[in-house]
C-alpha cells in the first residue's frame, strides 16, 4: 500500500493547462466519486486553485493507480494525455508525504509563506471526508500536515514580512505610528496601485481618509469607494498640515512639493511625524524632503527594495521551514511503518510477555514456599493463557490485507500499543 | 553575606547583559524572556542586599560610593521592571541591562565599608532627599537607553536600509512616548530633590546654597532637562532631537554623580 500524489502546478503547468484540468463546482465532486470508484484506490483527496491540480492518493500498485489516473483525466476533461503528461509529477511514499507537507507549509508556492494555501487544503481535505473518499491514513497525513504548517508558522518567520509594494507601505507605517486607526491619511492622485496600498491602510484601521484628484469628480467616487472625503487638489498642502499618511500618484512632470514647503509644513504641524509615500514616476516629491527631521519619504524603488529583502528574507527561512518539514516526514512515516503488520506482531508478543512476567514475579513473592514443581506448573498456566490470547490477532494481522492498516490502528489502541505515539 | 548576595546579583545582571547583547545579534522570542528572569533574580538578590545593609548601619545604604552606586542601578532596575510590566517591549532589556552592569561593576571596584553618616545629615531631610534624586535620575537613565534606542531605528528608516535591529525595535512613535514619559517622570522627581535638598542644606549646614559642584552640576543637568520639555512644548521638538537631548542629559546625570565625586571636593561625597 502507498500514498502518492499525481498533479501539476504553476511551475510544471501554464495557466492554460492549469484551467483545462482545473475541478470546479459540480464537476469537483463529480471527479472526486468517480476517483474513489477507481480500483485499487482506497483513500482519496482532491485539491484544485488556481495554481495546482493535486490528487491524494493512498492504494496498491502506485504505478497502475498512476496511469489509470491519467486515463481518468483525460477522459474526464476529454483532452489528449500526451497533452498534459510532460505537466504532471508523481511522487510515492516518502516523496509523497513530504511533497502534501511542503504544499501545507506553502514552501511549493508561487510567493513562499503565503497563507491561502493551508486553507484550501484544509477544505479540499474536510470535503473529501465529508464525502467519506478519505479515511485513516489520508486524514491523518491531513492533519499532520497541518501541524508541520503551523510548526513552519511560529517557528520560522516565513510568513512575516511583507512581499508586495502595498503591504511593505503598511509595514513601515506601523514601525513609524504607534497605531493606525487614530492617523489621518490622504490618496494624492490615483493609480492601480495606490489605490492598492490605501485600501491596505483602511483595513489596517485608518479612517480619516481624504482624497485630492485633479479631476475633482473622479476624486469624490474614490472618497466615496473609501469612505473618506474628497478634497480639492489645489488645497492639498492646506490638508496635510492634518495628515500623517500621503500616498502620492499623480501625472505631475515635477515636483509638487518642495523642501521648502514640507518645511514650513513641519514647522506647523509642531513636528508631527509624517510618512509620504511617492509611487509616481516620475517621481512628484522633492526627494529631499527626506532630510527633514520626522519626514519619511519612501519611493517605489525604496518599496521596491523592500520587498526584495523581505523576499531573500523568506528564502531563507525557508531552509529552516525544509528542515522542519524534514523532521515530520520521518515521524510520519515511522507512524505508518509501526502499522506494518510484523513489528505490530512483534510488540503485542513483548507486551504479553511482560505482563506475564511480572505477574509470575509477584506470585512467587507471595508463595515463596511453593515448590518448583508447582511452580513450573504454573508458569506453564501462564504462557499457555498468554499465547492463546494473543494467538487469534496475530492470525488476523497475518492473513488480512484489506483493512490491515485499520486492524493495526485498532489492535494498537486495544492493546493499548500507543505509548510512546504523541496524539493531540 | 551581603557581599554573597551582592555578588550574586551582579552575576545574574552580567547574565542579563550577555543575553541582552545576544538579543541585538540573534533573534529569539525566548531571550528577552530569559533576560526578563534573570534581572528580576538579580534585583530580588540585590534588594537583599540592600534590606541586610540598611539594618547593618541602621539608614538608607547610599553611603559612600559602593553603596550609592549600588542603590542607583537599584533603582534603574526597578523602573525598567514596571516598564517591561506596562509595554512589554522585550528589546528594551538589551539597552538598559548593560547601564545596570556597567553601575554594578563599578559599584564593587568601590570599597565596600560602610562609611557613617555624619549627625549633621542625619535628618529626614536625608532620605526623602536621596531616594527623589536617585529615582529621578533612575528614569532618566531609562529614558537614555529608549532615546539610543530612537536614534537606531530612525536610522534605518531615514536611511531605508531595514536589516539588523529594524524589525525587532518598536515603532518611533512608541520610543518617542516612553523617552518623553520618563522624563516627564523624571524632571519633577529632580526638580523635588533639589528644593528639598535646598532645604536641607539650610537646616544642615545654615545656607540655602554654596554652589557646590553637585549642586552646579545638578542645576546644570535641572536646566538640560527643562529645555527638554519646553522645546518639545514649545518648539514640537519630538523624536530625533528629544531622543539626542536625553543621551545628553544622561550624560550630565552621569557626571554629576561620578564626575563631580571623583574629581572635585565636595560636599556630597556619597559620605
Amino acid at each position: 500500500m502507498d500514498i502518492s500524489v499525481i498533479g501539476l502546478n504553476h511551475k510544471t503547468a501554464s495557466v492554460d493547462l492549469r484551467e483545462k484540468l482545473a475541478f470546479s463546482g459540480q464537476k469537483f465532486q463529480e471527479a472526486l466519486m468517480g476517483l474513489k470508484n477507481l480500483p485499487m484506490i482506497d483513500e482519496v483527496a482532491l485539491l484544485s486553485t488556481c495554481n495546482r491540480v493535486e490528487i491524494y492518493v493512498y492504494g496498491r500498485n502506485s504505478e497502475k493507480t498512476y496511469e489509470t489516473i491519467k486515463n481518468f483525466l483525460s477522459i474526464f476533461h476529454q483532452i489528449d494525455k500526451t497533452e498534459f503528461e510532460p505537466a504532471l509529477y508523481f511522487y510515492t511514499n516518502r516523496d509523497a508525504v513530504k511533497h502534501v507537507f511542503r504544499v501545507a507549509s506553502s514552501l511549493d508556492s508561487m510567493i513562499i509563506g503565503e497563507p491561502q494555501i493551508l486553507g484550501q487544503l484544509k477544505e479540499a481535505f474536510d470535503f473529501a471526508l465529508n464525502k467519506k473518499t478519505t479515511g485513516s491514513i489520508l486524514n491523518r497525513l491531513m492533519k499532520k500536515a497541518i501541524s508541520t504548517a503551523k510548526r513552519v508558522r511560529t517557528e520560522t518567520r516565513i510568513a512575516e514580512n511583507a512581499v508586495s509594494i502595498s503591504f511593505a507601505a503598511v509595514e513601515l507605517a506601523k514601525k513609524i505610528f504607534k497605531e493606525l486607526p487614530g492617523k489621518s491619511f490622504m490618496l494624492l492622485g490615483a493609480g492601480e496601485m495606490a489605490e492598492l496600498a490605501a485600501r491596505h491602510l483602511i483595513s489596517n484601521g485608518v479612517k480619516d481618509v481624504k482624497v485630492a484628484n485633479r479631476t475633482y469628480e473622479r476624486g469624490c467616487e474614490l472618497a466615496k469607494e473609501f469612505n473618506g472625503k474628497a478634497v480639492r487638489f489645489e488645497d492639498f498642502l492646506k490638508e496635510l498640515l492634518y495628515t500623517d499618511i500621503v500616498i502620492c500618484s499623480t501625472g505631475a512632470t515635477e515636483y509638487i512639493l518642495k523642501k521648502e514647503q514640507m518645511q514650513k509644513i513641519m514647522k506647523d504641524r509642531k513636528n508631527k511625524p509624517v510618512f509620504i509615500i511617492d509611487i509616481s514616476v516620475p517621481r512628484n516629491i522633492d526627494p529631499d524632503i527626506n532630510q527633514i527631521d520626522n519626514v519619511y519619504l519612501y519611493n517605489i524603488d525604496d518599496l521596491q527594495q523592500v520587498v526584495d529583502n523581505n523576499l531573500l528574507e523568506r528564502r531563507k527561512e525557508a531552509e529552516k521551514a525544509e528542515a522542519i518539514v524534514e523532521e515530520e516526514v520521518e515521524k510520519f512515516l515511522k507512524w505508518l511503518e509501526s502499522l506494518d503488520s510484523i513489528p505490530l506482531i512483534i510488540s503485542i508478543r513483548q507486551k504479553a510477555e511482560a505482563i506475564k512476567k511480572e505477574e509470575l514475579e509477584k506470585f512467587r513473592h507471595r508463595f515463596q514456599n511453593l515448590d518448583k514443581e508447582h511452580l513450573e506448573a504454573i508458569e506453564h498456566l501462564a504462557s499457555s493463557i498468554t499465547n492463546k490470547l494473543i494467538h487469534p490477532p496475530t492470525i488476523a494481522l497475518k492473513e488480512s490485507s484489506e483493512d490491515k492498516e485499520l486492524l493495526a490502528m485498532a489492535i494498537k489502541k486495544l492493546y493499548g500499543l500507543n505509548e510512546d505515539e504523541e496524539e493531540e | 553575606m551581603e557581599t554573597i548576595v551582592f555578588e550574586l546579583a551582579l552575576t545574574f545582571y552580567f547574565a542579563a547583559t550577555l543575553i541582552g547583547l545576544l538579543e541585538i545579534f540573534k533573534e529569539s522570542k525566548g531571550l528577552s524572556k530569559l533576560l526578563l528572569i534573570l534581572t528580576a533574580c538579580g534585583f530580588v538578590l540585590h534588594t537583599l542586599n540592600i534590606i541586610m545593609r540598611y539594618y547593618t548601619c541602621g539608614y538608607l545604604p547610599i553611603t559612600g560610593m559602593h553603596q550609592a552606586t549600588s542603590f542607583f542601578a537599584w533603582c534603574i532596575v526597578l523602573i525598567f521592571l514596571f516598564l517591561q510590566f506596562r509595554y512589554q517591549i522585550g528589546i528594551i532589556g538589551a539597552f538598559i541591562l548593560p547601564i545596570v552592569f556597567i553601575l554594578m561593576l563599578s559599584s564593587s571596584t568601590f570599597p565596600r565599608g560602610i562609611i557613617p553618616l555624619s549627625p549633621v545629615l542625619q535628618s529626614y531631610w536625608f532620605n526623602i532627599h536621596t531616594v527623589l534624586a536617585f529615582s529621578g535620575n533612575a528614569s532618566f537613565a531609562i529614558a537614555s537607553g529608549v532615546g539610543v534606542m530612537y536614534l537606531l531605528q530612525e536610522y534605518y528608516l531615514k536611511s531605508k536600509r531595514l536589516g539588523g535591529l529594524f524589525r525587532r525595535l518598536p515603532n518611533l512613535q512608541i520610543l518617542d512616548e516612553i523617552n518623553y514619559r520618563l522624563i516627564t517622570i523624571g524632571f519633577p522627581l529632580l526638580t523635588i530633590a533639589i528644593i528639598t535638598g535646598v532645604l536641607w542644606a539650610e537646616s544642615a549646614w545654615g545656607s540655602y546654597w554654596r554652589w557646590d559642584p553637585k549642586e552646579v552640576w545638578s542645576l546644570i543637568t535641572w536646566t538640560i532637562y527643562a529645555l527638554v520639555l519646553h522645546l518639545r512644548a514649545i518648539k514640537g521638538w519630538r523624536g530625533k532631537k528629544a531622543a539626542i537631548l536625553s543621551i545628553i542629559g544622561f550624560l550630565s546625570v552621569l557626571f554629576t554623580f561620578f564626575g563631580v565625586n571623583l574629581l572635585f571636593e565636595s560636599l556630597h561625597i556619597f559620605g
